[in-house]
């Protein structure tokens, strides 16, 4: 039985289901793989990584004020719109950005350097995340969790997103990822940083209040994302006609901050239409909401809504949140979602008996994904000795460092590393988040990127690493096959055998 | 230069004959043509990008969105038929006045979905329909030209759909220069003998990257990319297929001022490719398309939402001149897809055919048969393209 506890299994249970083996660890873990696994599933989530980082509220405030300044500076148009010219994370540096008349010129330098600071407390937040990665003992639950921030990707590409990136799995994804998926699921939707990277933020219902007073309309950009990334997918049997109505439901879910905030906190007198005086109006009223989520019903959309043939009437905030646990309850996306995890873990093409498990473990507990991931780790399949899945580079990245022991230390030489192989630090191309399939990833140029990178490493360690081969045996165990074993022994120089090692098959892939 | 002449070119006639002027068609005997898929991922809105400025419904729909017609502020380049270009693109408009650029105002994919992956699998697999297809049309197409099979080459770390399947082909992304060590790659190619994806994959990247000669460029400098791109096209063992993707067209929000940016890259990078191609220009097609279209009206917050049509631009030193592929469906109420989107008068497949056919040479059975499985019933090919 392929699961039971041996050198072998330790190797596949620190390689295929974390980040990989550092020194010393096969040996720890071999008394008991499949027990060191389950300890990871606890309630509290994945942990984050340690450091103090602005949380959600601290990078409400800040985005507010910068969006004040930008009004002061008279670059926002009336209406409360989004500023005229740089919100692009891009444009800053961009050497295709237009020129500016000077006034523009220097509005612009000023926003620059604000969104500097802003820029700079996510990247120094990136290289802590990869520091965990690198030295976690927990590194199935730290690999559970990046494969869930990224199946609910937000992504710096666009500079509202990027200020709360961190914030965003720190609080919204990795409390969630051994839970309830729809808890996860409304914990994220509601989040800031999802809430501006797919616009919806701006939504405005065009017959509620706030809609009829201005030129403002609806942007059915999240609810389309909801419905075809997050939850039953593009085969889910959805029409545009859902997206609109998602989208109309989630009119008024936005950001606690700037104008008509306060107002719209404020618990509301009103008489009839079925909500009792003094009701709030806010988000508070619905549970699992994230932080930083405020509830405007001046610009939610009246009316009750029909999304995949269900009803749901007016009820404000609830009304949203209601259509959401029921698209995460719904069997598409627990097979979708089944189908992705093993996916990711176990082969690009699945065994299906490993994908029928998942499924039935995600269907006998509603979508509990402790159970799912005790399913994973007692499936057969996932056991297999053979290497399969190619490393992202960020795997690669992390696995490198934990394999020679040495956490990245600095965040330039990280960034330039995972962009040059294609998968650039807290950016995404798409809501689609990653791709996660061996030709996604070992293209001709990746792999000369990945050569290069695995050489640069080689040399700067090669008056302080260890044998190569000892590096070798320590991070892949039995895993090592005798070519790559000698091939690595016969190497020349220290550097020349680290680099065989980094680039072996048995290590790209796992 | 064109305001002046507006009525006339909504007339016809003057732009066919500013587009014969000067042109020099190469047929080299032995030279290979060359062929250049830009893909627009995240849904170019078309309006923008070539603007129907005289259609009555134009501004109405597009509110602040509208870019005004030639020869006003801040107006289009005049292209044909009461059409003009967005006037972040001089170095493209240059080549329309040359006869080396056309455009297809209303092409749409095969299926009407708004799902940019799932529209971007069927633009890029040739496929009637999602997942129709593993592989892309673009690598099909390359051991059906009837001589040797062509180089191909896809700029970018990851190797898109266009580009996968059956052929071998090399992918190049800028980065800095690496000394080479023969010694160890022979050794990797060992270890890899067992492993034909990284085996085959490590060796043709090597052997691109050798030609890109480091390839170090800045960050943003979209002209230097074009340049250095070309570069890899060029000589004995340059790429004659090249597949790159230009990103960020998914303008929901504040697309006017998205688009002077955007556009203005797209440009650059065009001229770029142009400028770097020299001689062989003249044996090049290249084509620009998207996943989608987007909506036709304005959406609440000064974007535009994903729609059906969008344009398709043409360009290159051995296209043939003409005027728009295709009809244009107009912005009336009642021609709206749905109610909302530009429709489509022209399946994109039947450009991507008529080039493949007229430019590189691919017989009617393969194009109908293999590069494009759906066969000639649902999009035949456009003739006179090459």
């Amino acid at each position: 039985m392929a699961q039971d506890a041996s050198p072998m299994t330790a190797a596949i249970a620190l390689g295929r289901f974390g980040f990989g083996a550092g020194p010393g660890e096969i040996a720890r873990v071999a008394a008991g793989p499949r027990d060191w696994l389950e300890a990871q599933i606890t309630p509290a989530g994945a942990p984050n990584s340690p450091g103090d980082f602005p949380d959600t509220a601290a990078q409400v405030e800040a985005f507010t004020a910068y969006r004040a300044n930008i009004r002061e500076d008279g670059s926002i148009r009336p209406g409360g719109r989004e500023p005229a010219a740089p919100m692009d994370m891009q444009d800053p540096d961009g050497g295709m950005r237009p020129a500016l008349d000077p006034a523009a010129q220097a509005a612009f330098d000023a926003r620059r350097a604000e969104r500097r600071g802003l820029a700079q407390q996510s990247a120094a937040a990136f290289l802590a995340r990869a520091q965990w990665a690198a030295t976690t003992p927990s590194g199935f639950a730290e690999r559970w969790a990046t494969f869930w921030a990224n199946q609910l990707t937000i992504s710096a590409t666009k500079f509202q997103s990027a200020v709360f990136i961190d914030s965003y799995e720190r609080e919204a994804v990795r409390p969630h990822v051994f839970g309830p998926f729809e808890d996860l699921l409304l914990a994220c939707e509601s989040h800031p940083g999802m809430l501006l990277y797919l616009d919806q933020a701006q939504s405005v219902g065009p017959d509620s209040p706030g809609g009829r007073r201005r030129d403002a309309g609806l942007n059915e950009n999240l609810a389309r994302e909801i419905l075809e990334l997050h939850t039953v997918g593009a085969d889910g049997g959805y029409s545009q006609a859902d997206v609109t109505e998602l989208a109309r439901a989630l009119t008024g879910w936005s950001i606690d901050g700037g104008p008509g905030a306060a107002q719209a906190r404020r618990p509301r007198l009103r008489a009839g239409r079925g909500r009792a005086r003094g009701e709030p109006a806010e988000g508070g009223r619905v549970p699992g909401l994230s932080e930083g989520f405020l509830f405007r019903e001046i610009i939610h959309q009246p009316g009750s809504r029909t999304v995949l043939g269900r009803t749901y009437p007016e009820s404000g905030v609830a009304q949203g949140a209601a259509i959401l646990t029921d698209l995460a309850r719904r069997p598409e996306t627990g097979r979708r979602l089944c189908r992705r995890i093993a996916a990711h873990f176990c082969a690009d093409t699945p065994d299906p008996a490993l994908v029928a498990a998942l499924e039935s473990a995600w269907a006998g507990s509603r979508g509990d994904l402790a159970v799912v991931a005790r399913a994973l780790i007692a499936a057969p399949a996932a056991w297999d000795p053979a290497p399969v899945k190619i490393k992202t580079p960020y795997d690669f990245v992390v696995s490198t460092h934990r394999a020679v022991g040495v956490a990245p230390p600095r965040v330039q030489a990280l960034s330039l590393a995972l962009e040059s192989m294609g998968q650039p630090a807290w950016r995404p191309p798409s809501p689609e988040g990653w791709p996660d399939m061996a030709e996604d990833w070992a293209g001709p140029d990746a792999l000369v990127k990945r050569l290069n990178w695995a050489k640069s490493v080689a040399d700067m360690l090669e008056t302080t690493a260890a044998d190569p081969v000892v590096l070798a045996e320590r991070a892949l165990g039995p895993r090592l096959g005798e070519r790559t074993r000698q091939t690595v022994a016969r190497a020349e120089s220290r550097a020349e055998g680290l680099t065989l090692f980094l680039m072996s098959p048995e290590f790209q892939r796992r | 230069m064109t305001s002046l002449h507006r009525r006339h070119i909504l007339c016809g006639g003057l732009a066919l004959s500013l587009a014969g002027a000067g042109r020099v068609r190469a047929q080299v005997a032995g030279a290979r043509p060359k062929l250049v898929v830009l893909i627009a991922r995240g849904a170019l809105d078309g309006l923008s990008l070539t603007v129907p400025y005289a259609d009555p419904n134009h501004r109405a729909l597009r509110g602040d969105l509208a870019v005004a017609g030639p020869g006003e502020p801040g107006g289009t380049l005049e292209l044909t038929e009461g059409f003009g270009l967005h006037p972040a693109m001089p170095l493209t408009h240059g080549l329309f006045q040359a006869g080396q650029m056309r455009f297809a105002p209303a092409v749409a994919i095969p299926a009407r979905i708004r799902s940019h992956f799932d529209a971007q699998d069927v633009l890029e697999s040739g496929a009637d329909s999602v997942r129709g297809q593993t592989d892309g049309w673009l690598n099909r197409a390359l051991a059906a030209t009837g001589g040797a099979p062509l180089k191909a080459l896809s700029v970018g770390a990851q190797t898109p759909l266009i580009l996968r399947g059956a052929a071998p082909t090399t992918s190049w992304a800028p980065g800095r220069e690496v000394s080479r060590d023969d010694r160890l790659v022979s050794q990797l190619m060992d270890l890899y003998a067992a492993d034909p994806l990284l085996g085959s994959g490590l060796a043709r990247g090597l052997e691109t990257d050798a030609m890109a000669e480091g390839g170090a460029i800045r960050r943003n400098d979209v002209a230097a990319l074009g340049q250095t791109v070309a570069r890899l096209m060029t000589g004995e063992a340059g790429a004659d297929v090249v597949a790159l993707s230009v990103d960020g067209w998914d303008t929901h929000a504040r697309q006017a001022q998205q688009m002077v940016q955007r556009l203005g890259g797209l440009d650059g990078l065009i001229g770029g490719l142009r400028d770097g191609l020299g001689a062989d220009w003249d044996r090049t097609v290249m084509l620009l398309a998207t996943e989608f279209g987007r909506t036709a009206r304005a959406n609440g917050t000064g974007g535009t939402d994903h729609g059906t049509a969008s344009s398709l631009l043409l360009m290159g030193g051995a296209i043939r001149p003409g005027g728009p592929i295709g009809d244009w469906p107009t912005l009336a109420e009642g021609r709206l897809y749905e109610g909302r989107d530009l429709a489509s008068t022209l399946d994109v497949r039947a450009v991507f055919k008529g080039v493949l056919r007229d430019h590189l040479g691919v017989d009617r059975a393969a194009l109908d048969g293999l590069v494009f499985p759906g066969g000639s019933a649902a999009a035949r090919a456009v003739d006179g393209l090459a």
